[in-house]
Formats: C-alpha cells, sequence, structure tokens
C-alpha cells in the first residue's frame, strides 16, 4: 500500500506539472482542449492524492514501523483517534495533507464555479496546480518524502508527543490548514482576473465567497489552538505572540481588512487595486507561515523539526511574490477606481482607516516577528521579541481597531450628515462612556481594560441598536411581531447582520482578553489535608485543599493524580484532578518527559487554573501553582460567535446588494452619482 | 503498559474506531471517579507507589517563588533552554526544564545580595548578552522595533487623510449644482432617499 502511495506521489507530481502548464497556455491560447485538460488534471490530482493520504493512514494503522513517519510518530499503544491525526503532527504527513486539501478545495472550485467563472477557471487550475506541485515537490526533492522507508524495522514506534495527544490537537491543525490552504483559491482567481483581464465585478463575487470561507477556517482554528493551548501547555495563558502563532494571525488580519474593504468595491467601484494587493498578500503571508514553521529560521515551540524544506519554502515564496506583483503591477492600469470618495466623514472613509488599522497590525506583528533576524543582520545582536513587545506595540491598536468597529457601521455610507451623526451616535457614546465611568468607580485602575470594556460596551450598543431599528421597522412596516421581525431581519440581510454578530463576538473577545489584566497566581507545597487560600479578583477567596495523590495506568500512559477540594469562602464547589502523565510505548517503556495535565475549574467569572508541578522527595507532599484567570470562558464563547457570525453571513441566499437590487427590478442612482 | 485493543491490531472498521474513542473518552472520566479516594486528613499519605513516574522531585515552595518582585524580574527574562518563553513561565510551566529553575535560583540569590531589579538584569545580559532580555532595550537599532510600526501607521494614517480631503473636496462642487435642479425633489426628500438606499444596501 506504501509503494501505491509513493507512486501516487510521482503521478500527482507529473499530473500537476502538467494540469499547470495545460492551464496556463489554454488560457492563454484560449484552447478549450487544454483548457478541459486543466480541469480534469485538478481532479485526477486530487484522486492520486487522496489514494496517498489512504496508503499513509493505512500504514499508520497497521503500525508498518518500517515506514520512518509511521515510527516517529505512533506506538502501538496510541489511542486509534491520535493515530489517525498522525497525518498532520509530523512535516511530511501535514505536507501530503496541505496538498491533498488544497487539490480538493480546486476540484471544488472546478465544480461549483463551472458556469458561472469559465473564462477563469482555466487560469485557477492552473494556479492550483502549480502551488500543489510545489508542495509535492518539498516532499519528494526535500527529504520530505512520508512513504519513506528505514533499513530496519523498530519492534514499536516513538509515539505521539503527549502534548499532541489532546482533542485539541485533532481538531485545530485540520482547521487551521483548511484556512491557510483555502487562500490559495481565492489568490487562484485574483490572478486568474488579472491574467485573463476580465477584472468586472465576476471575479469579486468568487473571491469574496471564498475569502469567507478561508477566514471562517482560520477564525475557528486559532481559537481552538488558544484552547489547545489553554487546557494542555499549563501556562495559564492562550496567547503567547510565538512566532507561529503570529503566522497564523498575519493573513487573518489581512483577509478581515479584505472582507471590509470588499464592501466599498462591491458598493461603489472603489479600491480594486488594494483589494487585490490584500488577497496577493493574504496568501503570501499564508506561505510565509508556512515557511516560518518549516524552516526553523524563527525559534518557536510550535516549529516542526529544522529541515532543508525551508529553503523550498523562501525560494517559492520569493517567486511567488515577484511573479504575483509583477501580473498585478502590469494590470493596474485596468484597475482604476470608478468612484471618488465624496466626503471624509462616510462609511467609505471609515472603513479605509480600519483597513489602515488591520494592515498597520499585520504589519506590526510581521516586524515583531522578524526583528530577531532583522537585528542579527544589522547590529549583529539577535535579540528575543516576546509578549512585552507585541503587547505595548499592539494593544493601543487593536483598541483603535475596536473603536473603529463601531463607529464604521454607524456612518452612512457616501457622506453624514450631522443630524445623521447625532442620531446614530448618541446612544452608543452614551454608553461607552457610562461603562467607562462605572468601572472607574467600581475601583478599575488598569487604563487598557477599562478602555477595552468601555469600547466594548460602546460597540455592543451599536450593535444592538441597529437590531433594535430593524426590527422596530420591519415592526411597523409588516406588522410582525418584534421576534419574528428580529428573524427575518436576519435571515434577509445575513451579511449585514451576520456582520455584526461577528462584531459581538469581537467585542466579547476582546472583554474577555481584558480579564487577563486581573489574573492571578501563587506557588504552594501541600500535604495531603493542607490547603491554600487564594484571593479572587472578584473579592471571595478560593480555599484549594489537598486531598491526595494517587497512581494508576491508562491507556498508553502511567498516571500520577493529585486530587484537590475547592471551597469558595468556605463554601464546597467540588473537586479538581491535576496530573502528571508518564507516556509508554508498547512495551511499558517510557517514551517522552512525563508532562501534565492541568486541572480546570470553568465558569463564566473565572477559571481556576490548577497544576501538579511536583511531589516533594517521592511522597504525596506536592507541589501546585494555581492560577484564577477571569472571563476566560467568554473567550471560547466570543471565538464561538465569531464563528456563528461569519457562517450566517457565507450562508448562500443572501446575496449582494447589488445584486438584491437588480433581482428587485430597479436601479436608483443618487442626483451627481456618476 | 500494554493495551489488548491497540496491540498489532488490524481491525481498523467503523466499530472498532468509535469502540476505541468511546474508550479513550471513558478512561479520561475514569481519571476523575479513580482520584476521589481519601478526604482531608483522613486519606493515605507518604510515599509514593512509583515516584519515578511523576517526573523529577521537586523542592518544597519558598516565598521567594512567589515574590512579586522576582517574578516579575523573571518576566523580563528569556529562558534558555529554547521552550521561547521567560523564566517565571518556563519554570512553573515546563516541570521537566532544569534550565529555568536555576536561573530562578540565579535571580532569588542575587536579589538576596541586595541587588536591584535593573542590576540583575544587567547581570544577566553581562553573562548571556541582549537575547536574555524578553523585549530588547529601548536604545539604538532597537528603538526601530518599537516605534516603525507605530510611525509608519501614523504616516499612512496622515497620508490617507489627505487624500480623503482632496477627494472630497473635489467631489463637493459637483453634487449639489449640476443636477439637482432636474430633480423635482427638496433636499430633505432626497436625504431621506439616501437614507433608504443606505438602509436597503446595508
Amino acid at each position: 500500500m506504501t509503494v501505491l502511495g509513493g507512486l501516487c506521489l510521482w503521478l500527482a507530481f507529473l499530473v500537476g506539472v502538467w494540469g499547470a502548464l495545460a492551464g496556463f497556455v489554454g488560457g492563454w491560447q484560449g484552447r478549450r482542449d487544454l483548457q478541459q485538460s486543466a480541469r480534469h488534471a485538478v481532479f485526477a490530482l486530487c484522486a492520486a492524492l487522496f489514494v496517498a493520504v489512504a496508503a499513509l493512514e493505512w500504514a499508520l494503522f497497521h503500525h508498518d514501523f518500517n515506514v520512518e513517519y509511521v515510527a516517529a510518530y505512533t506506538s502501538r499503544n496510541l489511542p486509534i483517534f491520535y493515530t489517525w491525526s498522525a497525518l498532520y503532527a509530523g512535516q511530511k504527513g501535514s505536507l501530503l495533507f496541505w496538498a491533498t486539501v488544497l487539490s480538493l478545495f480546486g476540484s471544488l472550485a472546478m465544480l461549483l464555479t463551472a458556469r458561472r467563472h469559465h473564462a477563469l477557471l482555466p487560469y485557477v487550475a492552473g494556479v492550483v496546480c502549480t502551488v500543489a506541485t510545489f508542495f509535492i515537490s518539498v516532499m519528494l526533492f526535500g527529504q520530505a518524502n512520508p512513504f519513506h522507508r528505514l533499513a530496519y524495522t523498530p519492534l514499536d514506534g516513538n509515539g505521539l508527543n503527549p502534548q499532541l495527544q489532546n482533542p485539541g490537537m485533532v481538531f485545530h491543525p485540520p482547521m487551521l490548514y483548511l484556512g491557510y490552504i483555502s487562500i490559495t483559491i481565492p489568490f487562484a482567481f485574483a490572478m486568474a482576473a488579472l491574467l485573463s483581464k476580465r477584472l468586472d465585478a465576476d471575479w469579486l463575487v468568487a473571491i469574496r465567497k471564498w475569502t469567507l470561507l478561508s477566514w471562517l477556517f482560520l477564525s475557528i482554528g486559532i481559537c481552538l489552538g488558544m484552547w489547545w493551548a489553554y487546557v494542555e501547555l499549563g501556562w495559564g495563558g492562550y496567547w503567547a505572540w510565538d512566532p507561529v502563532e503570529n503566522a497564523s494571525l498575519l493573513p487573518w488580519l489581512t483577509m478581515t481588512a479584505f472582507l471590509h474593504s470588499v464592501m466599498i468595491q462591491e458598493k461603489r467601484g472603489m479600491l480594486k487595486k488594494w483589494n487585490l494587493a490584500l488577497i496577493i498578500g493574504s496568501w503570501l503571508l499564508s506561505i510565509f507561515g508556512t515557511f516560518i514553521t518549516r524552516s526553523g529560521v524563527i525559534s518557536s515551540v510550535h516549529s516542526f523539526t529544522q529541515s532543508n524544506v525551508g529553503y523550498f519554502f523562501l525560494f517559492f515564496l520569493i517567486a511567488a511574490a515577484t511573479v504575483s506583483f509583477a501580473v498585478y503591477a502590469k494590470r493596474l492600469p485596468l484597475l482604476e477606481a470608478e468612484a471618488r470618495l465624496e466626503s471624509m466623514v462616510s462609511r467609505e472613509a471609515s472603513f479605509l482607516f480600519n483597513n489602515l488599522l488591520f494592515v498597520g497590525i499585520a504589519f506590526s506583528v510581521l516586524w515583531g516577528t522578524l526583528f530577531p533576524i532583522l537585528s542579527e543582520l544589522v547590529q549583529g545582536t539577535k535579540v528575543t521579541v516576546g509578549p512585552p513587545f507585541f503587547n505595548q506595540v499592539n494593544i493601543p491598536l487593536g483598541l483603535a481597531l475596536l473603536g473603529l468597529t463601531g463607529i464604521g457601521p454607524l456612518i452612512a455610507w457616501r457622506r453624514a450628515s450631522i443630524s445623521n451623526l447625532q442620531r446614530q451616535f448618541a446612544v452608543p457614546v452614551t454608553v461607552g462612556v457610562f461603562t467607562a465611568l462605572v468601572l472607574l468607580v467600581g475601583g478599575m485602575r488598569d487604563g487598557y481594560a477599562v478602555m477595552a470594556i468601555a469600547l466594548g460596551g460602546f460597540v455592543a450598543a451599536t450593535v444592538v441598536q441597529e437590531f433594535a431599528r430593524g426590527a422596530r421597522a420591519r415592526h411597523r412596516q409588516y406588522g410582525e411581531g418584534y421576534a419574528v421581525a428580529l428573524g427575518r431581519l436576519l435571515a434577509r440581510n445575513r451579511r449585514r447582520y451576520g456582520g455584526y454578530i461577528v462584531h459581538t463576538g469581537i467585542v466579547i473577545l476582546f472583554i474577555a482578553f481584558a480579564g487577563m489584566a486581573f489574573k492571578t497566581e501563587t506557588e504552594a507545597t501541600l500535604r495531603p489535608g493542607e490547603s491554600a487560600v487564594l484571593k479572587s479578583p472578584y473579592g471571595w477567596s478560593y480555599t484549594f485543599t489537598h486531598l491526595g495523590v494517587s497512581q494508576y495506568d491508562a491507556l498508553n500512559r502511567q498516571v500520577t493524580a493529585a486530587t484537590l477540594e475547592i471551597a469558595r469562602n468556605g463554601k464546597r464547589l467540588g473537586v479538581l484532578t491535576t496530573e502528571k502523565r508518564q507516556h509508554v510505548d508498547g512495551f511499558g517503556r517510557p517514551t517522552f518527559q512525563p508532562s501534565t495535565e492541568v486541572g480546570i475549574r470553568s465558569d463564566v467569572r473565572e477559571d481556576l487554573y490548577v497544576v501538579l508541578a511536583g511531589l516533594v522527595n517521592g511522597t504525596e507532599q506536592a507541589v501546585f501553582r494555581f492560577t484564577i484567570n477571569p472571563l476566560v470562558w467568554w473567550v471560547w464563547y466570543g471565538g464561538m460567535i465569531v464563528a456563528l457570525g461569519g457562517l450566517i453571513v457565507m450562508w448562500p441566499g443572501g446575496g449582494s446588494p447589488a445584486v438584491k437590487r437588480t433581482q428587485a427590478g430597479y436601479a436608483v442612482r443618487l442626483v451627481g452619482e456618476p | 503498559m500494554t493495551d489488548s485493543r491497540t496491540v498489532g491490531q488490524s481491525d481498523c472498521s467503523r466499530r472498532a474506531f468509535f469502540g476505541l474513542v468511546a474508550g479513550v473518552l471513558q478512561s479520561d472520566s475514569q481519571t476523575v471517579r479513580q482520584s476521589v479516594d481519601s478526604l482531608p486528613g483522613t486519606g493515605p499519605s507518604g510515599k509514593l507507589w512509583d515516584p519515578s513516574r511523576a517526573g523529577r522531585p521537586f523542592d518544597p515552595v519558598i516565598a521567594a517563588d512567589n515574590d512579586a518582585a522576582i517574578q516579575a524580574i523573571e518576566k523580563q527574562i528569556h529562558c534558555t533552554c529554547g521552550c521561547n518563553l521567560d523564566v517565571y513561565t518556563c519554570r512553573t510551566t515546563d516541570f521537566t526544564c532544569g534550565t529555568s529553575p536555576a536561573m530562578h535560583r540565579r535571580v532569588v540569590a542575587l536579589a538576596a545580595q541586595g541587588r536591584t531589579a535593573q542590576q540583575i538584569l544587567d547581570a544577566f545580559v553581562q553573562q548571556h548578552g541582549v537575547s536574555i532580555l524578553m523585549a530588547p532595550p529601548k536604545r539604538g537599532f532597537n528603538l526601530a522595533g518599537y516605534f516603525v510600526p507605530s510611525l509608519l501607521i501614523v504616516a499612512a494614517g496622515v497620508v490617507l487623510t489627505l487624500v480623503l480631503r482632496r477627494w472630497s473636496r473635489a467631489a463637493q462642487p459637483a453634487a449639489p449644482g449640476t443636477n439637482a435642479a432636474d430633480v423635482p425633489a427638496s433636499p430633505a426628500e432626497l436625504e431621506r432617499l439616501r437614507r433608504e438606499l443606505d438602509r436597503l444596501s446595508g
């Protein structure tokens, strides 16, 4: 089966090369036969890569330890759940996974948009095949073939890193990969539009939908990654500004900027150049993220083992950026705006500033990530750029962005009048100011936290106001009950009101982030029966009583578990367990260093986060770290609401405003509108 | 430890898969049940059955471990074990790391000698170079690290504002004057129409 897998990789490589050539030449010369062949090549590529994935999974499930990848990432006693996820746990498998999912997305693009965007599809096929072929060539020529065999067959494999044996790690990487990989499709449509000179509104529809999909996957992937880091790594936080975390944030920021600025292009025919640059930039950033993760050029806790595949990615990144921006520059004359901005006080202007901040934050994150390399080049000294640097630079920018999240939707398109501004801003500004006053009077003195929560109040008020006005209008016009009116308002204006739901999720996330300013922690050594007390930022006290330590065997690990009883202000809440896990292979031999399982008790106000650091002299006397993390649940809720809002926005049937107007059978132009 | 369900298997049928998923989940829930085995003051205490399973032995926590000043210093020092974390986070997270506890002991020892926070940081910089700091010191080229993003954003904001002002000024004379007389509508009606269109188009 693995021989078949290896053959399929070579087949996919050859098909990919052919698909790329046929796509570009067919599109350029208008040859239908080549165009059709390129389309079929994408399907064939997908089929070959799926067989390769099936072959690798076969080897993983059958413990074929003669295959180097299987021996490196699995063991006989690895739970089957994680045996499956070993497919993307290592460098080689994840490259195969990447190429396969890309070919799947390419096939879906061919199938779903065959009629509507048929003129663009040859080029789309060409781009998809080129990128997929690159990934396959890294496997074949970069010593990253997942089917590579060892000269001997070990009795058992190394097993999977204990930190990857967590449900979060089963879902987080695929989601993140789906986000990264699917950016190639809007990029392919953008390049197709540029190459074919078909720069009308058609390409925009395709790009926007695919970008939304990528954005949604990436959002979910990032949130799942935060959750995994929080529950598994044991440091008590969910974001550490690690280079690999930053790499996932970069394309998310630029895609979010695009999803805002694309509205200006749809409505006014402006910002075409900017939007195309954002899409090309987002895709390049996704490749940059892959380069960072796999090259070892910047040290990161998440990096794959260092290997020479980094050079492949660097070369590809430079070549792709050069070609993309050369084509882009050549087509710039065809991307002139159809209208000009009419007023500084307009939604268009606020979206432009919103874009400035998104791209500015992306730049500052990229700058901070690369600054150690830059510093080494310029002053010969490598510096460390950690959370203090990123927080200092990005928190003010993030707060400004949060403010614009509320301001943008309140300002009218084209030009806002004074009366319009007064009417729109009165309630939200009052809510924001009132929130700030309440917090200050209540004794909150952390400036950033006060600003985040007050701005959150302001934005939340804008969302509530928009929903309330819309529902009231429907109630007046159609006599609908308020609940029905609210539902129909959402159903019939999915883009607008789904977007407001995303804004709500962002507000919740910011408030939750602010909660970490009040994190409290302490370390204590406890014998069974002894207690430690920790004061919550809410004012009450938690008592943690050490009940004892138990040791037992589980599936593929030897567990040492400490159990604590928790009481709040003397009232018992329950028990909590935190563990040390020594993973073993199929023969009972220790495989990795002992790992720590955090004990977490969550509620909407705060999380109790307890870590068993270790045991004193082999006794039940245990060293614990106790942390109180306020508002952490809201990070997960906020993430879910963002994802829900994204789903509503992209749910088919809503249609773009322009399409809806056309479907409604009328077209209106304002006085003076060209 | 071996598990009969997963050793040498070729059983990747759907039933086996879901059975084992359930097994994994069940084993986790058992973890919680099994561990409630004693009550405060009454349960077994003393030696562990197999101390080697619990990782390296630990020393009891001392007052300096929870000293906020010590922690604040350690949060500015980069652990050299390769974890990319600060000393405080590493020593309270990666309990297999031997580097961060040693660096912690050095911080505590320097503090005990009466050194200030800055002197302690300087001592680490002297030994390891500036890369030992979690954020580069604000001097020389490092200032570019701190201020280039903000300066660029401010500069871009100023340019954007100027461009938008120019565009909006250029657009202003044309808007009310040219065709307004052809439209039998009052300014208030036009404003209302504009609002309605805005509402329609979201």
